[in-house]
């Protein structure tokens, strides 16, 4: 088996006896750099061999569609339907792209799996090249991620030199070559129109649809957009067939997911699971559960187009529908734990300050929307909220998502709405006790002075309103009434004697 | 300005204009433009204009959009504090905070002397050691405020 190889490799170690490896399934385990190891000890250009000799097309297609694969870039439409609009189009030029703008800010799935088996997903878009009828791949690529580019240019030339790329591949009269685009660092980028208008060399904003890029897309011409992870799948299930896919995982979600697991959590890395885990394995037996005894909180997924599921959802199945339901989405792969030391609203008001400066500006709901909603997030958080905020902010993200152009603003609410849902007190807390539990929001906290105070006296002499009292060598005092929360005290004590803790309400 | 550097760029930019669709190398150009000089210039982006043919309004319309491009020149350290969300949930903010009153700037900005520009990064796939930040490429991990102030201390006696 293609996967083998990984198996064998590290059963009976714990962070890797629940995953399954397909996509990933030769990173770190051969050279990236030699395509000599990916041909000779991963079976690497096996899968094109037998499409070119033993498969039309629409076979390809066909094997596609009963795989059940779905898209990994976060919607998961399925792939092979994908493949039989873009198949079906007349005209005799096609392009077929890689999207490798990986938007998500707390991930890096696809980067690790260019980094660590190129040739993989050359092959995939050469394959689905193939199946659609196209001659000229895209890879669209994040400037950000240098090593990847340089990693992909040295497959293509290695590539060439063995004719598995280039004209007449493999002798079987199929041309196909690929080039790279390099993204400039603008979240929206990966949205698949706004992804062709950046091909194009323009402004990246996304175009309405339909049409749909399969009928309409690089300089018009009919697109097959996939994601890196969708490509690293191609060739094992041309190998292994479309059965022994759709046999790994459940119901509507087949094969394995990569997710980038990291935050509050003692084992952080990717980690590719068969659909139909559930969260509590990739929280508990996976990663190892939470550090320093401390207490889960919650898990987010999807970053800033996800949301943030609570203890109730960890028997949850990762699969398209079930995480839907949940409140959450699949996403891209980014998995963030967080604990008892996390503010969710504080949260809430990192993502959407992320969706606001990276809105495109095309459609007034997502741009001047998500501008209120920071503002009020921002509000709460300095202890400034007011009754009514929270149905503010739910009526401006119902708004906002059914009222905006692309996917962008469509889910820029979800990490809003999922933490009012699931963590509404602490909202509330916000607003009405001027209080943040995790003791995150500034300016919701206190500051006070313990018993490991040496009475040095530099804290006083920090403090822009006099509010510390306390002779040389004794305890000194902060009055609660004067202190304007400035933080100065805490960063200046060299004994770690100042504490905050929204709980405390005299220092004595 | 004719120097070895517009050259370069110039050599750069003829390969590009004799494929199809070279307009869509733009942003390809740019990239290029940058790597050479550091930034990109009002002179810079004219040059690639008359060159590419292609309206300066429309180049600064790209230039402007995408967070990459940077328009003013950087600093001989670039600081990039990853505001990605597993550094963020271990407190980059915090770290971030630290940088900005060690360093007297803002976010995007770059000391008077150029010694040092501040920037927010996204994910820098190194989430294991969050919080982390990147100094001229060289990745720092598992920070705090007084850690990091301590770092850019070492940096600035190095000059
Ligand atoms: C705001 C936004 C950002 C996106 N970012 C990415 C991305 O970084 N990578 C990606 O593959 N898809 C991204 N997508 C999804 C793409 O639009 C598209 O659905 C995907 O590339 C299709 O490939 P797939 O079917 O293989 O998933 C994004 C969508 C939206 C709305
Ligand atoms: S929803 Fe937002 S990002 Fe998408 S087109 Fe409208 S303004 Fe641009
Ligand atoms: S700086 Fe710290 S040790 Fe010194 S007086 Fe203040 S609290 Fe006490
Ligand atoms: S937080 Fe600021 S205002 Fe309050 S006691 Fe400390 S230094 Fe003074
Ligand atoms: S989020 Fe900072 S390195 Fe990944």
């Amino acid at each position: 088996m293609i996967t083998d190889k990984f198996k064998n490799n590290f059963s009976g170690v714990n962070f890797f006896e629940k995953q399954q490896r397909i996509a990933l399934r030769n990173c770190g385990m051969i050279d990236p750099e030699n395509i000599q190891d990916y041909i000779y000890n991963a079976r690497g250009y096996e899968a094109l061999a037998k499409v070119l000799t033993e498969m039309k097309p629409a076979d390809v297609v066909e094997e596609i569609k009963k795989s059940g694969l779905r898209g990994r870039g976060g919607a998961g439409f399925p792939t092979g339907m994908k493949w039989e609009f873009t198949a079906k189009e007349k005209n005799p030029e096609k392009y077929v792209v890689c999207n490798a703008d990986e938007g998500d800010p707390g991930a890096f799935m696809d980067r690790s799996a260019i980094e660590g088996d190129p040739h993989s997903i050359i092959e995939g878009m050469i394959i689905g090249g193939y199946a659609v009828g196209s001659s000229k791949g895209i890879v669209y690529i994040r400037a950000e991620y240098p090593l990847a580019v340089e990693r992909l240019y040295k497959a293509f030339d290695a590539a060439r030199k063995e004719g598995v790329l280039g004209d007449n591949i493999l002798g079987s009269g199929f041309n196909f070559d690929i080039e790279i685009r390099l993204g400039a660092g603008a979240f929206v980028c990966g949205e698949e129109t706004a992804l062709i208008n950046s091909i194009e060399g323009k402004r990246g904003m996304p175009r309405s649809r339909p049409p749909f890029p399969a009928a309409s897309g690089v300089f018009a011409k009919p697109t097959l957009v996939n994601n890196v992870e969708t490509w690293a799948n191609i060739a094992a299930i041309i190998i292994e067939g479309a059965e022994w896919f759709s046999k790994i995982g459940i119901d509507k979600s087949k094969g394995t997911k990569v997710f980038a697991l990291a935050g509050k959590i003692k084992n952080t890395g990717l980690v590719e699971v068969p659909m139909g885990t559930t969260l509590r394995e990739i929280v508990y037996d996976i990663g190892g559960g939470i550090p320093d005894g401390k207490k889960f909180k919650s898990v987010q997924t999807g970053g800033p187009s996800g949301g943030c599921l609570t203890e109730d959802f960890l028997d949850t199945k990762i699969d398209y529908e079930s995480l839907a339901a949940a409140g959450s989405i699949m996403g891209s792969g980014g998995m963030i734990i967080m604990d008892e030391d996390s503010c969710m609203v504080n949260i809430a008001r990192y993502f959407i300050e992320f969706t606001q400066s990276e809105s495109c500006g095309k459609c007034v709901p997502c741009r001047e929307g998500t501008t209120r909603m920071f503002e009020i997030l921002d509000r709460i958080t300095e202890g400034k909220g007011e009754d009514g905020d929270i149905e503010k902010l739910e009526r401006l993200g119902n708004v906002i998502k059914q009222a905006s152009l692309c996917g962008l603003g469509q889910s820029a609410p979800n990490p809003v709405l999922s933490t009012i849902k699931n963590f509404r007190q602490e909202y509330e807390e916000h607003i009405n006790e001027k209080k943040c539990r995790a003791n995150v929001c500034e300016k919701l906290v206190n500051y006070y002075v313990t018993d490991k105070c040496i009475g040095c006296g530099a804290c006083k002499r920090a403090c822009p309103v006099n509010a510390i009292e306390g002779k040389v060598k004794e305890k000194h005092k902060i009055d609660l009434a004067k202190c304007i929360k400035c933080g100065r005290c805490y960063k200046t004590c060299k004994f770690d004697a100042i504490k905050k803790d929204s709980a405390v309400l005299e220092n004595i | 300005m004719a120097d070895a550097k517009q050259n370069e760029l110039k050599v750069f930019i003829e390969e590009y204009l004799k494929k199809d669709n070279p307009d869509s190398y733009l942003i390809a150009v740019l990239h290029k433009a940058q790597e050479i000089y550091g930034y990109l210039s009002k002179e810079i982006m004219d040059f690639i204009s008359e060159t590419m043919n292609i309206p300066s309004a429309h180049i600064w319309g790209v230039a402007t959009f995408y967070h990459y491009f940077n328009l003013n020149p950087r600093g001989k350290y670039v600081i990039s504090v990853c505001l990605g969300t597993a550094c963020y949930v271990k407190g980059a903010g915090e770290v971030m905070e630290a940088l900005k009153d060690e360093l007297k700037i803002k976010e995007g900005e770059t000391t008077p002397d150029m010694m040092f520009t501040l920037q927010g990064a996204r994910c820098l796939g190194a989430c294991g050691l969050a919080p982390v930040i990147m100094i001229n490429g060289k990745i720092h991990g598992d920070l705090n405020p007084k850690k990091v102030t301590e770092l850019i201390k070492s940096y600035k006696q190095t000059k």
